[in-house]
């Protein structure tokens, strides 16, 4: 087996009052991408910043590319490329002088910089926009400069940190579409999201994480299986009529969840006509995000 | 979306970028941008840098030159024409370096973005100071220019100006730079400009000498970075004293040195938590 790309054991990291991630243990396993889901404040920009060194662990161990961090931590982010939550282009410069800088930084060799600029525009689709002031750009084309930024020097990891947060769906497709081809292509992608869809759609395996663990890892199927079963039943009603239909599903042992003016009994299949009528559906990973970490989904 | 070529992802052989302290190759990728978003503004700062100087030596050289025709030996004009060098390169190190690196930092964010890059903030910062620095020392020979059209004489030791720029420039972008890292907002730069960087500028016999101050002031004047290159500014143009004149460089040395190391660790704090 390859050795993981990314490895965190017992790691830790406190604000003041605030822990914001207690003892976490993850691999990345090399070429493959890991969804990393859960609710904000669960400490995955955290998580994410470590991995660069920009964020220094309290305790525990972390190793990026078989790198030590923080110690080997520029080593490891010369094959590293990142993507920020946070749009931080240089909004006076251009799109290929946006590039440009960062060919630079991770000492792309001088002969060969303007065929990677080139290149990580053609990848982003930008080419028409390559001398427009990032300032003027869209809100897409600027998240899709970020991505390219990251790519300018062919990296062998990639760090997304929440890639489509506030980004309109065409604008979110296409930028899944993008993360879809480099993981064809053998690239490791870590991801962090709080979009459910997100990590379903281009995530190989999913690890959950809240309050600053990994509570749950594994293929969103199997995840799916684990937690919440193969069938969900859907119930609408009034207040009191859903509390009393709760009431008698958890009595015959069934997990439930309420939200809003709908009860979920997780598990359906499992029922004998023990349960009130309602509406079936497949289990989703959306019922193990909110199983495992309580939140709602946005 | 184009398909992205797998090839470049192959590992190359004896192309393993070098990783140590302080890399040119780091700091010439921060260079490169300042000088690219230079680019965009070298007009309107060549403009103020040219203007400033000349309203100095319109408003000391006639209003006050009226009164006194010479100061400490000196015609006024060429006490003004150099103290005035001094300044330019105070002003266009200090307040970029406080500024555009609060900017930079905090709103912009840029620093975030460079620091996911292997590049560290040792790099970082003394490429944003070396920058400044640069440009202190270039900039610092507007106002030469200008006096030379009020009638200061040319000389050999002008040739030096831009190196005594560039020493002082580096050490007042990197107080700068330590500023803008400790400040919680630019309100608080406040404190400092009008507390630490106009007297600096006053006492440090720019425009006035500082005889008539009381004793105290010519001490402060002894111990700050500001009075040493007036001195080795005014000594460059009407001649060297050596002895005098390396200890000026020693102080500014120290002090850029100092300031540099400051900087670095208290960006430091502010970027890595």
């Amino acid at each position: 087996m390859r050795r993981p790309a990314i490895t965190l054991r017992g790691v830790h990291k406190r604000y003041g009052e605030i822990t914001a991630v207690a003892g976490l243990d993850l691999d990345v396993p090399a070429g493959t991408c890991l969804g990393l889901l859960g609710p904000n404040g669960a400490g995955k920009s955290t998580t994410m910043r470590m991995l660069t060194a920009q964020t220094i662990a309290d305790s525990g161990e972390i190793e990026v590319l078989g790198h030590r961090l923080p110690r080997e931590s520029k080593q490891a982010r010369t094959r590293c490329g990142v993507v920020p939550q946070i749009d931080n282009l240089d909004f006076e410069l251009t799109v290929r002088q946006n590039l440009a800088v960062f060919a630079r930084l991770y000492r792309v060799p001088k002969a060969e910089r303007a065929a990677a600029v080139d290149r990580a525009l053609e990848t982003a689709n930008l080419t028409t926009r390559a001398d427009s002031v990032a300032d003027e750009l869209s809100g897409g084309m600027r998240r899709r400069l970020l991505v390219a930024r990251g790519l300018v020097h062919g990296p062998e990891l990639l760090l997304l940190d929440e890639p489509t947060v506030g980004l309109d769906p065409q604008v979110r497709s296409e930028l899944w579409t993008l993360v879809d081809e480099l993981r064809s292509e053998g690239v490791t992608i870590l991801m962090s999201t709080h979009y459910i869809e997100e990590a379903e759609r281009l995530a190989d395996e999913v690890a959950i994480m809240n309050e600053g663990q990994i509570v749950a890892r594994g293929r969103p199927q199997d995840l799916v299986a684990q937690h919440v079963g193969r069938e969900v039943m859907e119930i609408y009603g009034p207040a009191a009529e859903l509390l009393e239909a709760e009431r008698h599903a958890t009595g015959e042992g069934f997990a439930t969840r309420r939200t809003g003016p709908v009860l979920a009994i997780l598990g359906a299949e499992r029922s004998n006509g023990a349960l009130p009528d309602g509406y079936r559906r497949p289990a989703s990973l959306e019922d193990v995000f909110v199983v495992l970490t309580g939140q709602e989904v946005e | 979306m184009a398909t992205v070529e797998t090839e470049r992802r192959d590992p190359a052989p004896g192309r393993t970028p070098r990783v140590r302290r302080l890399e040119p190759a780091a700091i010439g990728a921060v260079l490169w941008r300042e000088l690219t978003v230079f680019r965009r503004y070298w007009r309107s700062t060549t403009f103020s840098s040219v203007i400033e100087p000349t309203i100095f030596l319109l408003a000391f050289g006639f209003g006050f030159g009226a009164l006194v025709s010479r100061v400490a030996g000196y015609d006024y004009i060429e006490f003004v024409g150099t103290g005035v060098v001094a300044t330019a390169v105070l002003f266009s190190s200090v307040f970029p370096g406080l500024f555009t690196t609060f900017i930079k930092r905090r709103f912009q964010r840029t620093y975030d973005s460079l620091l996911a890059a292997p590049i560290d903030v040792e790099e970082l910062v003394t490429a944003e100071v070396l920058w400044l620095a640069l440009r202190a020392g270039v900039y610092g020979m507007a106002p030469l220019l200008v006096a030379m059209a009020f009638g200061l004489d040319p000389a050999w030791g002008m040739l030096v100006l831009p190196f005594i720029g560039f020493l002082t420039g580096f050490g007042f972008a990197a107080f700068g730079v330590t500023i803008a890292a400790v400040a919680k907002s630019i309100d608080n730069f406040n404190y400092v400009t009008s507390s630490v960087i106009t007297p600096l500028f006053l006492v440090a016999r720019t425009f006035f000498p500082i005889d008539a101050l009381p004793g105290w002031a010519s001490t402060v004047a002894q111990v700050e970075p500001l009075y040493h290159c007036v001195e080795l500014v005014r000594d460059a143009v009407f001649g060297f004293q050596p002895g005098a004149d390396l200890l000026h460089v020693g102080v500014l040395l120290v002090f850029a040195l100092l300031m540099w190391r400051l900087a670095i660790w208290r960006l430091g704090l502010r970027l890595i938590d």
